[in-house]
């Protein structure tokens, strides 16, 4: 295999717990809800879903206990925010320094430990295709369910009756309530759903992506994926290309990093936050500001009587 | 059953004082709940994390030391978060300002000079890294959460880089650390013998400042118009933009004056860690201190007890430092449902009752 083949492989590996972690946050905020808990959740599946499929040894297993783990803790978030109208903004600040306090002490009996890859999927002919075979048929089969994801959740809010009514609960909350619209049940769902896929994201990187638990192995790509979400203006097609140009500049980054440029190691690993920057600025600098962004965004319902 | 949420006309004071009390013993709580599932006596936890520092003088002396930094940080938030505009990236700014100030340390040999010019450079070197997100947002309508954020890895990697480069000490056995710093570039204790720097004192008096500024002034009553009521702010003739760029340059500041204080007065030399996540605890504080400036002076002191209690815990209990952070966490959340509590009232309606 080739380096350039071995790059784009990569690539793929990098951008799928970004995507996967940004197509939940997005349904998240367009219900009217900001989490900025994504790297907390993140970080808590990782961590438990490398403990479950070290103890059970079973990668399944492992998987199902990282989605476990990151809706409970998006669950914790929803009654703080929902139940109690707490600030949003506030509560997931805490969400994630409890979520990365948590994973610590979760994953400390499993630092060292190492899984077995995840085989990838083979077609007998189309995965031997020289290039193309092992990018497009040879992947493991989260980064399929990751793509599939993307299309099902643009299919859902762009066509789907109770994703307009998530859509229209997250541009104005009082007029949806005014309507008769579950506000609270709708967003509580939409919570749950962003945690669950920030937990799949998480037993992405510690299964697949590493295959090893280290404390505050998320490096902030839980954040990163909350920018996706303004990159991609809470559109999830977009979320999908921004996910693989930031997985791009990871990978890209760590390949020069091994090919030693005499530039410092750190400026390099420096490239992925200042690529956010630069993305969000760019962003704004072509649409104006807050292109997209639903109206309730970050916004605590307290219905009006 | 469902809920209903509603808020309450009006808001008893004494509710609004034992509000974090409150918080603080349901956090305590679930902390203990955790400690107990870890196998671990929580009444022993709450012996070593509690009881043992504040009954100990020299532990006592080392809670003023962790506390000054998430004081000084934590009353330079407030200032951001009264105003509504969230400045999460104070870890980074403290970096910034550690390194800059740092950077007089190492270039310069003695002078009376040195220190105060040290601190002058560390207030800039926060205030600047703090105007950048400021920029972005007021120039650009960037998102200040992210970016605030993002910049706290580069400040780091920066930190990180120089002292295993061109800071190194060159006879420091290749450990990643600069030279130690010379006396005249060491912020003095506050008495001989004694664990406490300046530092303390700066940050006792940004308190009675803020404490001023917030209650006294046209800016304090500035901030919290354009917190609570934006568009009254706006139609009172208050710029938004100036209020961001002000209150991003005051918390920068602040955090910069944090990073050179810890890094002259107690570490006394470049490392890579030069904090234990000060810059992110001082969101909780500012929160638990209900972003009063007094308030703050009492949250930061409860806080460093945290820190404290989890390095003996770790020695002692063998209780693992993430433990703290956890707690840290569970707090935030506490404080901030206790805040929205004593605004509204839930009822629980069960099926049949009401509407």
């Amino acid at each position: 295999m080739s380096t350039f083949e071995a790059i784009l492989l990569t690539i793929v590996t990098a951008s799928t717990p970004l995507l996967i972690a940004a197509l939940g946050e997005l349904v998240t905020e367009r219900s009217g809800v900001l989490n900025l808990g994504v790297e907390g959740m993140m970080a808590m599946g990782a961590a438990c879903s490398f403990a479950a499929a070290v103890t059970f040894n079973s990668t399944l297993l492992g998987v199902g206990a990282g989605i476990v783990a990151g809706t409970l803790m998006a669950a914790l978030f929803a009654v703080v925010v929902l139940g109690f109208a707490a600030n949003q903004v506030g509560s997931g600040l805490a969400l994630t320094i409890l979520g990365l306090g948590l994973s610590g002490l979760i994953g400390a009996p499993f630092v060292g430990a190492r899984r077995d890859p995840v085989a990838p999927i083979s077609i007998p002919g189309l995965s031997d295709l020289p290039v193309i075979g092992r990018l497009f048929f040879g992947q493991d089969l989260f980064v399929y369910a990751s793509i599939l994801l993307t299309i099902a959740v643009a299919y859902y809010l762009g066509r789907i009756r109770s994703g307009l009514t998530l859509r229209s609960i997250g541009e104005n909350h009082t007029s949806a309530h005014a309507l008769g619209l579950p506000v609270w049940r709708v967003r509580f769902l939409a919570i749950l759903f962003g945690g669950a896929c920030a937990g799949l994201a998480g037993a992405y990187l510690s299964l697949v992506y590493t295959r090893f638990w280290s404390p505050n192995m998320t490096a902030g790509r839980g954040w990163i994926a909350l920018a996706l979400v303004v990159f991609a203006a809470w559109r999830p097609g977009w979320a999908l290309i921004g996910a693989y140009i930031f997985g791009a500049a990871t990978v890209l980054q760590l390949h020069a990093q091994a090919a030693q440029f005499g530039v410092p190691s750190q400026l390099l690993s420096a490239v992925p936050y200042l690529a956010t920057i630069l993305a969000l600025l760019l962003l704004s600098l072509r649409h104006g500001r807050a292109l997209g962004a639903p109206g309730s965004l970050g916004t605590p319902f307290v219905p009006d009587r | 059953m469902r809920f209903e949420l509603t808020p309450r006309p009006t808001i008893s004071p004494v509710a609004r004082a034992l509000a974090p009390v409150l918080a603080f013993v349901t956090a305590f709580l679930i902390a203990g709940v955790v400690v107990w599932l870890m196998g671990r006596s929580p009444i022993a936890a709450f012996q070593v994390y509690v009881l043992q520092p504040l009954s100990d003088p020299w532990a006592l002396q080392e809670l003023l030391v962790k506390a000054t930094p998430l004081a000084l940080i934590a009353i330079g938030l407030s200032y951001c978060f009264r105003a509504n505009f969230w400045n999460i990236g104070a870890e980074g700014q403290y970096v910034i300002g550690a390194l800059l100030g740092s950077w007089l340390a190492l270039k310069t040999h003695g002078g009376f000079w040195v220190m105060p010019a040290m601190l002058v450079l560390g207030i800039l070197g926060g205030a600047l890294y703090g105007l950048i997100p400021a920029f972005l947002k007021t120039r650009f309508g960037v998102n200040e959460i992210l970016t605030s954020l993002m910049l706290v890895y580069v400040a780091q990697l920066l930190l990180d880089y120089l002292v295993r480069g061109p800071w190194r000490d060159p006879k420091g056995f290749n450990f990643p650390q600069s030279v130690t710093f010379d006396p005249a570039a060491t912020l003095p204790l506050v008495a001989d013998g004694s664990r406490v720097h300046y530092g303390t004192i700066f940050a006792l008096v940004a308190v009675i400042v803020t404490a001023i500024v917030l209650g006294r002034t046209l800016f304090g009553y500035r901030l919290k118009l354009t917190g609570d009521a934006p568009r009254a702010a706006r139609f009172a003739g208050f710029s938004a933009k100036h209020t961001t760029l002000a209150v991003f340059a005051i918390s920068g500041g602040l955090a910069g004056l944090a990073g050179i204080s810890e890094v002259s007065g107690q570490i006394g030399q470049l490392q890579p860690s030069i904090s234990p996540g000060y810059g992110f605890t001082a969101i909780t504080v500012a929160f638990l201190g209900r972003l009063n400036p007094i308030g703050i002076l009492v949250a930061s002191l409860v806080v460093a007890l945290t820190f404290i209690g989890g390095e003996s815990a770790q020695i002692l209990l063998k209780l693992p430092l993430d433990l703290t952070q956890a707690f840290q966490g569970i707090l935030l959340l506490c404080v901030l449902s206790a805040d929205a509590l004593v605004s509204h009232r839930i009822r629980f309606i069960t099926r049949g009752g009401g509407k």
